[in-house]
């Protein structure tokens, strides 16, 4: 700190920065760029759709190249303004954030693409791609930052832009899901600042690959449990694990529906890449510790959210239960540690990205079709559309983890690991879900689609941009299905580099410590 | 020096938490602004609390000549404030908003979105 | 509140605050000050005249929509940090040029393009937020 002669040489040489580095920070100045764009030009509403769609199409354009560049050559770095790490905030995208990062990007062209139909006029004119565009530059920020008190500032641009979302429209029954979603969020945001905050304390840093190499060589006398635990805390409120999900399945039916579509694609799968980043590259000894109240709270999760998509007779509700017995899936995952309950989760949170998007916006064309989101009225559909059935029902194997679809492997990976150390109670559970989870929406496709329409319907097509993208949902979860092996190889690979995190310190201290 | 920074933001938790159990938003909000002030005092103390010279450097060197205040703390609390705030206004029109259209302050009795009397799914085809 | 003294006096005094908060903006490089302070102050300037003579005149002084006005700032801080891809310089690196304008030496940045874009976005946002709140419209 004093005036030591330090060795500053390094701070004055200048490399050229490669431009394939760039792609590191592109996707969320991409985003705010186009945001702010289309901010600018909110009263023209034929431009909005015109220039949010190329711009979400040119998002997932630069996250493969940055997935192919990473694939190749390992975890990118790129500090902000020069200032070398670890004082400079510090972009790191390694196999893990760019995986999700790419499918954030594509499951936000599929909702900007759905809501060509779906957002009226006044939606449009209240800002909906505006606010989308912010709130990928929120998710894209998270998934690739490498400094702890920047993924808290990408936590906020995403929620701010998500209550702009939620409120679109301004119904009083979205006031009143906003307020529960609002509230409860922003506790859980507050509660992972406060940890940062201690954090900072004990360390004295906040980049990433800095804490990890520092918490490794100083275990035995830092307090790291107290860190993991709140983290576990903050971020399972985020993911809505049990016992802090409340606010998920009191807010998320609220909105229009490609936005539930987009917050149960990407927010709560947010929590889960910040449970993986903190628990599992930062604190594992500690997440070690923690991994029986974890493997309770995702059989805790996975359960009840089952069990609560079979008491609901709204389907946009059922399918937020759907969405928790995803994350307790997960969370087995996490609390299992091995490769195969890391890697299970990561797949696992992919494929319900893409999977719930798209049950949320088959959800929306249901209720448009038979004018009605209730179980109890619903009816007649497949007489309506077979084609729109058809998809829906893949999606609906999809989401309950039936062969061949996208959801059967990261559950066959979950329950192998733990199997594997004995844990033979998590893998019944993980079974178990699977089981009430397939009666839960088998009873939706046996009454809204096959049952003959109790009324008459009212007069409705499916658009085609409406179906487009859910079609290539659904198409994405059958060819990963099918033919699983490259994103299995790309899973366990992000696995490796988030449990031996040697690769990502070297990308970001390049010249060794 | 730390002790009775320690001891105040005990407090301001104490009081936030105390507000955020009340059944009235407003009084909700409240305890929200107490937090976030609650968590700035946290991160200005967790970045040590020392009385030394503002950390500038002076002309023609490269470090700090003496011991300076750690400056990065105040980066973080300014950051945070900004956000809390903005926060604070849109929770102050949410909540505005759920008073006029909702008529009522009492999250108790906000039940438009997850309704009393929802019907159980049939159970018969 | 609304005397004739004060709605007098307001627009001197909005003028005189828009102005100092361009100063504070501008001197924020090396001094106490920046875009989110100058930004501040400009608000309150704003402030002050919607009290004297209502929001109306406000928005009509503004020109531009609040939102537009942030949002405008919000591209040029981002063109800031992307203008360093030209250089080869990781994001956000300060790049500087000297013009001599009439014999005198002026020291322009791209961080001062960035502060700028800070300032409009404290202005459009912190604004619009006031508007809506006197107005009780959600605009």
């Amino acid at each position: 700190m004093a005036a030591s002669p330090t060795d500053l040489s390094a701070a004055f040489v200048m490399t050229p920065v490669p431009a394939a580095d760039w792609l590191v920070v592109l996707p969320p100045a991409w985003c705010l760029l186009a945001g702010a764009v289309l901010l600018m030009l909110r009263k023209s509403l034929r431009l909005q759709a015109l220039i949010a769609l190329p711009a979400l199409a040119v998002l997932v354009v630069i996250d493969g190249l940055l997935l192919a560049h990473v694939a190749v050559n390992g975890p990118v770095t790129m500090v902000m303004g020069r200032w070398l790490p670890p004082f400079g905030i510090a972009f790191t995208a390694d196999l893990t954030g760019v995986l999700f990062a790419l499918a954030g990007a594509v499951v936000a062209f599929a909702g900007g693409m759905h809501a060509l139909a779906d957002i009226d006029a006044s939606g449009r004119r209240y800002g909906f791609y505006p606010f989308l565009l912010l709130l990928m530059a929120g998710v894209s920020g998270a998934f690739l930052t490498g400094d702890v008190f920047n993924l808290y500032v990408w936590f906020e641009v995403l929620l701010i832009s998500s209550f702009g979302l939620i409120t679109l429209g301004s119904e009083p029954r979205q006031i009143d899901g906003a307020i529960k979603y609002a509230f409860l969020n922003l506790v859980a945001t507050t509660l992972f600042l406060v940890t940062t905050g201690y954090l900072y304390g004990i360390f004295g840093t906040l980049n990433m690959a800095d804490i990890a190499s520092k918490a490794a060589a100083g275990r035995a006398e830092l307090p790291l449990m107290t860190l993991a635990t709140l983290y576990l805390l903050a971020f399972g409120m985020k993911a809505a694990a049990f016992p802090v999900n409340f606010w998920l399945p009191a807010s998320y039916h609220t909105p229009n529906i490609v936005v539930s579509a987009l917050f149960a694609g990407l927010l709560t799968k947010v929590g889960i890449y910040a449970l993986l980043r903190t628990l599992v590259m930062l604190f594992p000894v500690e997440r070690e510790e923690l991994s029986f109240l974890i493997a309770l709270a995702g059989v805790a999760t996975m359960i009840l959210g089952a069990l609560g998509a079979l008491g609901q007779s709204d389907i946009r509700r059922l399918l937020g239960y759907v969405v928790i017995s995803g994350i307790g899936v997960m969370l087995a995952g996490l609390s299992l540690g091995s490769p195969g309950g890391i890697g299970g989760a990561i797949f696992y949170a992919l494929h319900s990205m893409v999977v719930m998007t798209a049950l949320y916006m088959a959800a929306g064309l249901a209720g448009r079709l038979a004018g009605s989101f209730d179980l109890n009225r619903l009816g007649g559909l497949y007489t309506r559309s077979a084609l729109f059935s058809a998809l829906s029902l893949v999606l609906f194997f999809a989401a309950s983890g039936l062969p061949p679809f996208s959801g059967f492997w990261p559950k066959v990976m979950v329950a192998k690991a733990a199997i594997d150390i004995g844990a033979w109670w998590l893998t019944a559970a993980v079974f178990l879900t699977g089981f009430l989870t397939t009666i839960a929406l088998g009873r939706v496709f046996a009454l809204a689609y096959w049952r003959p329409a109790t009324q008459s319907l009212p007069a409705q097509t499916i658009s085609a941009s409406a179906l487009l993208p859910l079609a290539g949902l659904t198409v994405l979860t059958v060819v990963f299905g099918l033919f699983p092996e490259a994103l299995l190889s790309f899973v366990q690979h992000a696995e490796q580099g988030l449990s031996n995190p040697d690769a990502y310190i070297g990308s970001v201290f390049p010249g060794g410590k | 020096m730390e002790f009775p920074f320690v001891l105040l933001i005990g407090l301001f938790f104490a009081a936030a938490v105390y507000l955020m159990l009340s059944k009235f938003l407003v009084r909700v909000l409240l305890g929200v602004v107490l937090l976030g002030n609650g968590v700035n005092l946290l991160l200005f103390t967790n970045g040590r609390i020392l009385r030394d010279v503002p950390p500038i450097i002076p002309d023609g060197h490269d470090v700090p000549a003496t011991l300076t205040a750690n400056p990065l703390p105040q980066a973080l609390i300014l950051t945070a404030i900004v956000i809390s705030f903005s926060f604070f206004a849109f929770l102050l029109v949410l909540v505005y908003r759920a008073y006029q259209d909702l008529g009522t302050d009492n999250g108790n009795e906000m039940r438009l979105a997850e309704p009393e009397d929802d019907p159980l799914p049939p159970t018969g085809y | 509140m609304n005397t004739l003294i004060f709605r007098t006096v307001a627009p001197f005094l909005t003028a005189l605050m828009a102005l100092f908060s361009i100063f504070v903006l501008l001197r924020g490089h090396n001094e106490p000050g920046g875009g989110f302070i100058g930004g501040l102050i400009a608000v309150s300037a704003l402030a002050i005249f919607g009290i004297a003579n209502g929001i109306s005149a406000v928005r009509r002084a503004l020109w531009f929509h609040p939102m537009a006005i942030s949002a405008f700032g919000l591209f040029i801080a981002c063109l800031a940090g992307l203008m360093s891809a030209a250089f080869g310089v990781p994001f956000m690196t300060g790049l500087w040029v000297y013009p001599v304008v009439l014999g005198v030496e002026i020291p322009l940045s791209s961080v001062m393009l960035f502060d700028i874009g800070v300032y409009l976005v404290v202005v459009g946002a912190i604004t619009s937020i006031a508007l809506a709140l006197e107005a009780g419209d959600d605009t």
